[in-house]
């Protein structure tokens, strides 16, 4: 009878919390098998992990710091997949944003109330922008997003190093640091976490979680973007302007990808540098998306997911012997079991028809 | 050994729902067997429990005098037992051939013999009369061959047992008639079939028994040649049905909607609306009556701003709204009820409640600065959903959980509760039961009394009849005839819809 309440409430509570819960934790315990098998210990290794992103102050302030870019970028896959599009070049927005950050913040000395609001505003336009265009192909020409934006990436990538080599710097690999007004660096927070590299961009990340949420769940054009993500066809029977939205939805979600790169740009690195590869955090920005179920705040603790997984993972080659790459591994598997949540789901409804 | 099939005291459980309540069903062999019941009555669960895709929590099955337990499909094809399914499950870019032999393919030194398999389907096709192409590809043929690629699959699998679910819901008239005489055929080759539907006029044409259920039990079984469409239909809803929906001589007034002169090309660049002319006045319902195909959908979207028109002009009011956008179209006072409510009419993952305001969402009072008011909306969704009957657990439940006569009732209230000077309503009550179809055909000729001009399209020529107050009849994109539907017969429509011409087109009105 107990039992059989127990699975009634997994099943009851699957819906949204508890799919990725046992996603992660099927993946943490998959994880384990792979280091027992690879001769480490399971226990230090997680333990060192955990150590790694929340044991003390600093470790906290490298994972918050480290969370920032994950949850714009979560909230930018997030926003065109909920409006029925499918952005994979978070990653090229994130670049061209961070560019356009930077290059505000050495080219102008402006009061702070001024400067900083317009780097981080460069930012999304430059992540619109770049976004606006497969938007634009896709809406008139029907080419299919993902393929634009990937292209478009690369052609992210590789222009703004060439801007940076031939307009930003004179060593020729580096920008120079963005001035103090256009800076979201903050002693205090660094002097509370023992000089980690936290700065107040969490803050800003959080503030769009909100507006993404708002503008998505309340607002007259969140209803409409919904509606042409889920049926084209009736919201245009309904009278709104499809193409329009398809082109709003590409810019809004470019837009939060350009700030995520403000982040990195005015606040982690104060600077830009010539880029040998992507930063990754693009794409890991769909699997925060796809963990956090495509919802503002499950964004938020996602992001988190993946910021203490990736700073804790620092921590355990050298207090574990675990190296890095397993790391890596482990987070595919957790990405991997989320993936295919149908899995899960086919599992809970096993344990459903059990407890009837 | 007198019945093939013998479904005893059925039960079948969906937590608290008793979807078969002790449902007997018993099919003679050679028999066509009707299953009738109005959406939901537990139909398709009934046959899902043959076909082994439910497993019944009471009564026992016999096939052929043998009891047995039908686990899954793979067990109900050992038996014989063929399901024909509403929503085919063909592969489009395999030839007919191909699809049917698909899981059980005849194979020679482990290459699939293709020859061997379309001279089977080819023998098969031609002893049932199905008269089908086994090298075509099914993306080429028409619905109602693609049907017969499904009943050839039955076949194919030695089924002597035919499950038909509605299969008439796709198919044109002529079709209709045409799957007809291939039933008749079967049962003639010593085939026995089950035809689920609740088109009654189907069941007096071709079946012999019925068996009638209604919320879930059993309410009885008939010879067909015994009863008759009225007895059937009060069987079926558990009340007196009107066929003839009751309505008042129409007082048409001004004209509100004048096409002149409209062409309008379809999607592969063909004209589909040729010189079209019709005008459809206040209070009044015209009928559009036409095989599918000749230019209805694209007039429906030419008025609804969807495609561009190419010459001619449409008014409404005295006002030219030819290519204007949706929205403005919509604001200048047309309502339209859209041929497929699936793709056209709702957004099946938002709430009923939201979907009640998805032409006006943007206006007060459920938008106000740019910010949604719920509150207001579901007040609004509350109101419709009672007024216009509405059959949902409750507003926030998701469109798509609704089933096909709810979601039409709550796309009719939205539309004429807009209160639209033209009302478009395409195929209204297409795959809807004789009590939804009655309920929407009030609605439609209440809108009417009320001095709205009614525009309506459909296949079904009853109910152009029935509802019309005149009948446009579309040939190749053109008005060929209006008639008046007192004075009109089944036999002078099909003759004016085949293109044979009796009366000059125009706008005599």
């Amino acid at each position: 009878m107990k039992l059989s309440e127990l699975k009634k409430f997994f099943v009851s509570a699957s819906s949204a919390f508890v799919v990725p819960v046992l996603a992660v934790l099927l993946g943490m315990i998959v994880g384990a098998v792979v280091m027992i098998a690879s001769g480490y210990n399971p226990l230090a290794g997680y333990s060192s992990l955990l150590y790694g992103a929340f044991g003390d102050p600093y470790y906290i302030g490298e994972t918050i710091r480290q969370t920032t870019p994950y949850i714009l970028a979560g909230l930018a896959v997030a926003f065109a997949f909920r409006t029925g599009l499918f952005n994979i070049g978070v990653e090229g927005q994130l670049i061209v944003g961070w560019l356009a950050a930077v290059w505000v913040g050495v080219s102008f000395e402006l009061p702070k109330a001024i400067h900083l609001p317009l780097a981080i505003l460069a930012a999304a336009l430059a992540g619109a922008l770049w976004a606006f265009i497969p938007g634009i192909l896709k809406a008139y020409l029907r080419v299919h997003e993902v393929i634009i934006t990937i292209m478009m990436n690369y052609i992210a990538l590789h222009m703004t190093n060439a801007i940076i080599r031939s307009v930003l710097s004179e060593e020729g690999f580096k920008s120079k640091q963005v001035h103090e007004s256009a800076s979201l660096r903050s002693e205090f927070l660094e002097s509370i976490t023992y000089h980690s590299s936290v700065h107040y961009g969490i803050i800003i990340a959080i503030i769009g979680a909100v507006i993404m949420w708002f503008l998505l769940e309340k607002t007259t054009k969140g209803f409409e973007l919904r509606a042409v993500g889920f049926n084209q066809h009736a919201s245009q029977y309904a009278g709104m302007n499809v193409k329009a939205n398809i082109i709003l939805s590409m810019a809004i979600s470019g837009a939060f990808a350009g700030i995520a790169g403000a982040m990195e740009g005015l606040g982690t690195f104060g600077n830009i540098s010539v880029k040998a590869g992507f930063t990754g955090v693009g794409f890991d920005g769909i699997a925060v998306a796809l963990i956090g179920g495509n919802n503002a705040f499950g964004i938020l603790l996602s992001a988190l997911l993946f910021g203490a997984l990736k700073v804790g993972a620092l921590e355990m080659p050298s207090s574990a012997g675990v190296p890095t790459e397993l790391v890596d591994i482990i987070i595919a598997l957790i990405i991997f079991f989320v993936a295919s949540s149908y899995v899960i789901r086919l599992l809970l409804s096993r344990l459903k028809k059990g407890a009837e | 050994m007198e019945y093939v099939i013998e479904m005893l005291n059925i039960r079948k459980v969906f937590g608290n729902f008793v979807a078969n309540d002790n449902i007997t069903l018993q099919v003679k062999k050679g028999e066509i067997h009707a299953l009738l019941g109005e959406n939901g009555a537990g139909k398709s669960t009934l046959m899902n429990v043959l076909f082994g895709l439910y497993q019944p929590d009471g009564g026992e099955i016999r096939v052929k005098g043998k009891k047995v337990n039908i686990t899954d499909p793979n067990v109900a094809n050992e038996l014989g037992i063929g399901m024909v399914h509403q929503h085919f499950m063909l592969v489009d870019t395999f030839t007919v051939t191909e699809n049917i032999i698909l899981g059980s393919e005849p194979t020679k030194g482990g290459a699939i013999d293709m020859k061997r398999a379309e001279q089977e389907v080819r023998e098969l096709s031609e002893r049932y009369g199905l008269a089908v192409d086994p090298t075509a590809k099914i993306a080429d043929i028409s619905v109602g061959m693609q049907q017969r690629v499904e009943i050839l699959k039955t076949l194919y699998r030695g089924a002597d047992i035919l499950i038909f679910d509605e299969p008439t819901a796709v198919l044109t008239p002529q079709e209709i008639h045409e799957l007809i005489q291939i039933m008749k055929k079967l049962v003639k080759e010593g085939k026995s079939i089950i035809l689920i539907t609740h088109k009654l006029k189907e069941i007096m044409e071709v079946c012999d028994r019925v068996t009638v259920i209604r919320r879930g039990k059993g309410i009885a079984t008939l010879n067909v040649a015994e009863t008759n469409p009225n007895e059937l239909a009060s069987l079926m809803v558990g009340r007196e049905v009107q066929f003839k929906t009751e309505k008042k001589p129409a007082q048409p007034g001004k004209p509100v909607l004048e096409i002149k002169d409209l062409v309008v090309k379809d999607a592969r660049g063909v004209t589909a609306v040729n010189h079209l002319d019709l005008t459809v006045h206040a209070g009044e319902i015209v009928g559009i009556a036409g095989v599918d195909g000749n230019g209805q959908t694209e007039l429906i979207e030419a008025l609804t701003g969807l495609v561009k028109v190419e010459s001619g002009s449409i008014l409404l009011n005295g006002r030219d709204i030819t290519n204007l956008p949706p929205r403005k179209i919509i604001e200048a006072g047309v309502g339209h009820i859209p041929q497929d409510r699936h793709k056209h009419g709702l957004v099946l993952d938002f709430p009923i409640g939201e979907n009640m305001v998805l032409q006006t969402y943007y206006k007060p009072p459920y938008s106000k600065r740019g910010v949604l008011n719920f509150k207001a909306i579901y007040e609004k969704a509350r109101q419709l959903i009672a007024e216009f009957d509405v059959r949902t657990p409750d507003e926030y439940t998701k469109a798509r959980a609704l089933s096909g006569g709810n979601q039409q009732k709550a796309i009719i209230g939205r539309e004429v509760d807009r209160n639209p000077d033209l009302l478009i309503a395409a195929q209204p009550t297409r795959g809807l039961d004789v009590g939804a179809i009655e309920f929407i055909h009030r609605r439609l000729i209440e809108q009417r009394d009320k001095g709205k001009a009614v525009l309506l399209v459909s296949f079904e020529l009853d109910e152009v009849m029935n509802v019309s107050d005149r009948i446009a009849v579309i040939y190749e994109g053109k008005i060929v005839a209006i008639v008046d539907p007192k004075e009109t017969t089944e036999q002078e429509l099909g003759l004016l819809m085949a293109g044979s011409k009796r009366k000059e087109a125009g706008v005599s009105s």
